[in-house]
C-alpha cells in the first residue's frame, strides 16, 4: 500500500476541480501537437527545450565517455602499432586512388556540363558523434551531438564512410535526431549504378535490410548490384552509395519483383557520422521523372521542407561553376542559384 | 513531521532519476521492455502526495519525455495527464487497495498510457505496430510493488 504523506488532498477539495485541469491541459497538449505536427511554429520552442535537456544527456553519457577515455589512454602498445600500420596501409591505397580522382573529376564535370546537369558530388561535411542515449527502441533513430548551433538543418543528409546513413528529422539547439534509412518510415530514391534504373528503397524496420517495392518483374536488377542515391528527392545528393542488392525474386504472375538490399553504411556499428552540406543546387537529370505517387513521407516532404543553412553559402563554389568552358556547341551552364537566406 | 519542502525535494529528486533512466542506453534484449519509471513515479506521488504531484506536475513530466524521446510535443504529456487524472479521481480508493489489486490497477493505467501513445502515433501517421511495444506495460506492473516498497520505506524513515 502507498504510504499516505501528511499533506493529502482534503476530502472536500480546494483548488481547481480535477476535470477543469484535465480539460485545460488536454486542450494545451492537443493544440501543441497540432502546431508541432502541421507546421513548424514550435521549432524554436523545441530547440530551447532540447537545450534544457542537455544536462540529462551529459549525465547519461558520462560513464560511456569515461570508459572510452580510459580504454583510449591505456591502450596497449601492440594494438596501437597494428592500428597504425593498418591506417597507413589504407592511406597509401587511398592516395593511389586519389591520383586518378582529379582527372576523373575534371572529366566528369566537363561531361556533366555537356549534359547540362550540375548534380555534382561534393560539399562541406562535419563529423558528428552518435550519443549514447536511447531514443526509441522501436524506431531507427539516433541522436547526434551537433545541433542548430552547428548549422544542422532539417532533412540534412547524413553519411558515413561507406554510404548514406539517413537524414536529420529534428534539430535541437545542441543536438539533433537522425532517422536511419532502415526505419520503416523512411524512403530514399535510388538508382541501380550499373544501368541507371530508378526506384525507391524503403526501410524495413531492420538494420540489415531495405526493400525495393517498385521494381517491376521485367526490370534489369541482379543480386550484388550497387544502388546509389538518385538525388530526385532534393534531400540526398546524387551518386552516393546506399545499398547492395541482396535478394531478387521474380514471380511471373506478379507485377513487381521482390527485391531486397543491404545498406552499405554501418548503421549498427557507427559511432561517428558525417553531416553533409550540399552546396550545389540540385538540378534534375534530363528526362528524370519524379514519381510522386510512390514517394513516401520523408521523400515527399523534400519539395517543401529543406531550407539551406546560413553557413552553406560560405562553402566553395559549385563544382559546375569551376568547369572549364563547355564545348562551343553546348548551351550555357545553368547558373547555380545562391541558397536563399532566411 | 509534515514538511512540504522536504517532500517536494524528494519528488524532484526521484523524477530527475527517472528522466535519466528514460534515456539511459540499455542492452538490446531488455531495451524494448524498459519500464516507464517516470509514469510509475507520477502515479505513486499522485497517490501519496496529491497536493505536490498534481495534474500540472504530471503534464510536465510527460512533456520531458516528449522532449527526450518523442516525435511531437504534447503526445506523452497528454497520456501522462490522462493517467494522472484517473489516479487522482480514484486516489482515495486505490490508496487503500491491497498491493495485488493496486498492481492490477497500475497495469491498467500503464496499458491506457501505451494505448494513448499508440493511438496518437497512428494519428500522426507513424505507428509502431510490433507487439513488443506493450512489454513496458508488463515490466512496469512488475516493477510497481518493488517501487512502492522502496519508496514507502524511504518515506517512513525520513519523515
Amino acid at each position: 500500500m502507498v504510504t499516505l504523506s501528511s499533506d493529502s488532498r482534503n476530502i472536500i477539495g480546494r483548488g481547481p476541480p480535477l476535470g477543469a485541469g484535465l480539460f485545460f491541459l488536454g486542450i494545451v497538449s492537443v493544440g501543441m501537437m497540432m502546431l508541432d505536427h502541421r507546421s513548424n511554429y514550435l521549432e524554436t520552442v523545441r530547440q530551447w527545450l532540447g537545450a534544457a535537456a542537455s544536462p540529462v544527456y551529459a549525465v547519461v553519457q558520462t560513464p560511456g565517455q569515461a570508459w572510452d577515455w580510459l580504454t583510449g589512454s591505456f591502450a596497449d602498445r601492440g594494438r596501437l602499432r597494428t592500428e597504425n600500420s593498418e591506417l597507413s596501409e589504407q592511406l597509401r591505397e587511398a592516395r593511389v586512388k586519389l591520383l586518378q580522382f582529379d582527372s576523373l573529376r575534371e572529366e566528369n564535370v566537363r561531361l556533366r556540363a555537356v549534359r547540362e546537369a550540375s548534380a555534382g558530388v561534393g560539399g562541406r561535411t562535419m563529423i558528428a558523434e552518435i550519443m549514447r542515449v536511447d531514443v526509441d527502441p522501436f524506431r531507427h533513430r539516433v541522436r547526434i551531438n551537433k545541433g542548430a548551433d552547428d548549422g544542422v538543418f532539417k532533412n540534412q543528409p547524413v553519411l558515413d564512410a561507406f554510404g548514406i546513413v539517413g537524414q536529420v528529422v529534428q534539430v535541437d539547439k545542441y543536438t539533433s535526431t537522425i532517422i536511419l534509412i532502415s526505419d520503416a518510415e523512411h524512403a530514399i530514391p535510388v538508382q541501380v549504378n550499373r544501368n541507371g534504373i530508378r526506384s525507391i528503397a524503403v526501410g524495413a524496420g531492420d538494420l540489415g535490410k531495405l526493400s525495393l517495392p517498385y521494381m517491376t518483374v521485367e526490370s534489369d536488377v541482379k543480386v550484388e548490384d550497387l544502388l546509389v542515391s538518385s538525388g530526385l528527392d532534393g534531400i540526398f545528393p546524387a551518386g552516393y552509395p546506399v545499398a547492395r542488392v541482396s535478394k531478387v525474386e521474380r514471380n511471373p504472375a506478379d507485377t513487381f519483383a521482390l527485391v531486397e538490399a543491404k545498406p552499405l553504411a554501418q548503421l549498427d556499428r557507427d559511432r561517428e557520422v558525417l553531416l553533409l552540406w550540399d552546396d550545389t543546387p540540385q538540378v534534375e537529370a534530363p528526362g528524370a521523372k519524379p514519381k510522386p505517387a510512390t514517394e513516401s513521407k520523408p521523400a515527399a516532404e523534400a519539395s517543401t521542407a529543406p531550407t539551406p543553412p546560413a553557413q552553406a553559402t560560405s562553402g566553395q563554389p559549385a563544382p559546375a561553376a569551376q568547369a572549364p568552358a563547355p564545348t562551343p556547341g553546348a548551351q550555357p551552364l545553368p547558373q547555380p542559384q545562391p541558397p536563399t537566406e532566411d | 513531521m509534515s514538511d512540504g519542502r522536504i517532500s517536494r525535494l524528494r519528488v524532484t529528486f526521484t523524477v530527475i532519476l527517472a528522466i535519466i533512466f528514460a534515456v539511459l542506453p540499455l542492452p538490446e534484449p531488455i531495451n524494448a521492455a524498459r519500464p516507464d519509471l517516470l509514469l510509475l513515479l507520477v502515479i505513486y506521488w499522485s497517490l501519496s502526495a496529491p497536493r505536490i504531484a498534481g495534474l500540472l506536475f504530471a503534464w510536465f513530466c510527460g512533456l520531458s519525455i516528449d522532449v527526450l524521446k518523442g516525435i511531437i510535443l504534447g503526445q506523452h504529456a497528454l497520456a501522462f495527464l490522462v493517467v494522472a487524472y484517473f489516479t487522482h479521481k480514484f486516489q482515495l480508493r486505490i490508496r487503500i487497495f491491497p498491493l495485488s489489486q493496486q498492481t492490477l490497477t497500475v497495469f491498467a493505467f500503464l496499458a491506457l498510457y501505451q494505448f494513448i501513445v499508440f493511438w496518437l502515433d497512428g494519428i500522426i501517421g507513424q505507428p509502431v505496430t510490433t507487439w513488443m511495444r506493450w512489454l513496458p506495460v508488463i515490466s512496469g506492473a512488475i516493477l510497481w510493488p518493488i517501487l512502492v516498497a522502496g519508496l514507502d520505506t524511504w518515506n517512513r524513515r525520513n519523515r
